[in-house]
């Protein structure tokens, strides 16, 4: 499969994310953000980083570049999307997914391994993973505080939306432990946490991550 | 040049982390009396035209969707009141 990822202006895990893909065992395809068309990819990865800045809120520029534009139409029609950080943040402002990303409740940036629990693998990005499973992963962010109000909260755990949740301790202040949520249809999926820094033994946290990146494969041979 | 005002605020449910930072700096240069801060943005939009329902309508909507996250954050839209350097600066 075609895997787009794509570079925003201040994106920093850009690169990380288009060797995960190859190490999943797709293509990947680099976008920028001025993009009109997505280069006929099977699918899109938003990197971490901190696009336009972090000016004005976290994600709220980028989510009008022209790229997002053809990502969200894309995304409607049933593309797979994964936001990883900064992306899940854009993915919010983007309406893609509800709910928003606010300052850490203890106002620093945190950058640990953490433990997360997969709990949502019907979804085109995690289905390699075992429900249920414990994974490890780095987290990096100063603003991954998940809020959503109480009835978004209950119709995101009614229907089972809820990707990950964090374990031991929660790093950020995120509501019920979210770590990561998936749209209705399963398509387009936020995580908080880093799994792209985690697809090989020779840097990270091990090699964890690398089931959001072998998951398109499996979801396509299935 | 006609100026309208853009006021956006945390929700009040939305923890404000930046307000209760503030909340801690205070007493400890020796303000007190203080008992909540909740930080905001204030943007102020130069118009090129005169203010009309229309425009005001306009600035609704850019308030709506970039300037405020309806999701986290309130907003108003108003006129410059009366400048608040005159008020209250020294």
């Amino acid at each position: 499969m075609k895997v787009g990822v794509v570079t925003f202006p201040g994106s920093l895990d850009d690169v990380d994310a288009q060797r995960a893909v190859r190490i999943g065992g797709n293509e990947a395809v680099a976008l920028w953000h001025g993009d009109h068309d997505l280069g006929g990819v099977d699918a899109v990865v938003l990197p971490g980083g901190f696009s336009y800045g972090d000016y004005l809120r976290c994600g709220a520029i980028s989510r009008f570049s022209p790229v997002m534009t053809e990502v969200i139409a894309a995304a409607h029609r049933g593309m797979p999307v994964l936001g990883i950080c900064n992306g899940f943040q854009i993915l919010c402002e983007s309406h893609l997914l509800p709910g928003a990303l606010i300052r850490n409740d203890h106002r620093k940036f945190v950058c640990r391994d953490q433990r997360l629990r997969i709990e949502h693998t019907r979804t085109p990005w995690t289905s390699s993973y075992d429900e249920g499973a414990e994974v490890t992963l780095v987290l990096k962010n100063g603003e991954g505080g998940f809020v959503a109000d109480e009835d978004t909260l209950d119709r995101l755990e009614g229907e089972g939306q809820v990707l990950a949740r964090y374990l031991d301790v929660n790093p950020n202040g995120s509501l019920r432990d979210i770590a990561g949520i998936a749209n209705e249809r399963g398509n387009v999926v936020g995580l908080m946490p880093h799994p792209e820094h985690a697809v090989e033994d020779l840097t990270g946290a091990g090699t964890d991550g690398l089931g959001f990146f072998t998951s398109l494969t499996a979801a396509v041979f299935s | 040049m006609p100026r309208v005002v853009v006021d956006v605020m945390p929700k009040p449910e939305i923890l404000d982390p930046q307000g209760k930072a503030v909340l801690g700096a205070l007493p400890r240069l020796g303000f007190t009396g203080v008992t909540d801060v909740r930080q905001g943005k204030r943007f102020e939009l130069e118009l090129a035209g005169e203010i009309t329902d229309e425009t005001l309508e306009q600035v609704r909507l850019m308030a709506e969707t970039l300037l405020s996250n309806p999701v986290i954050e309130d907003f108003v839209v108003h006129l410059p009141e009366t400048e608040p350097s005159q008020v209250s600066a020294r």
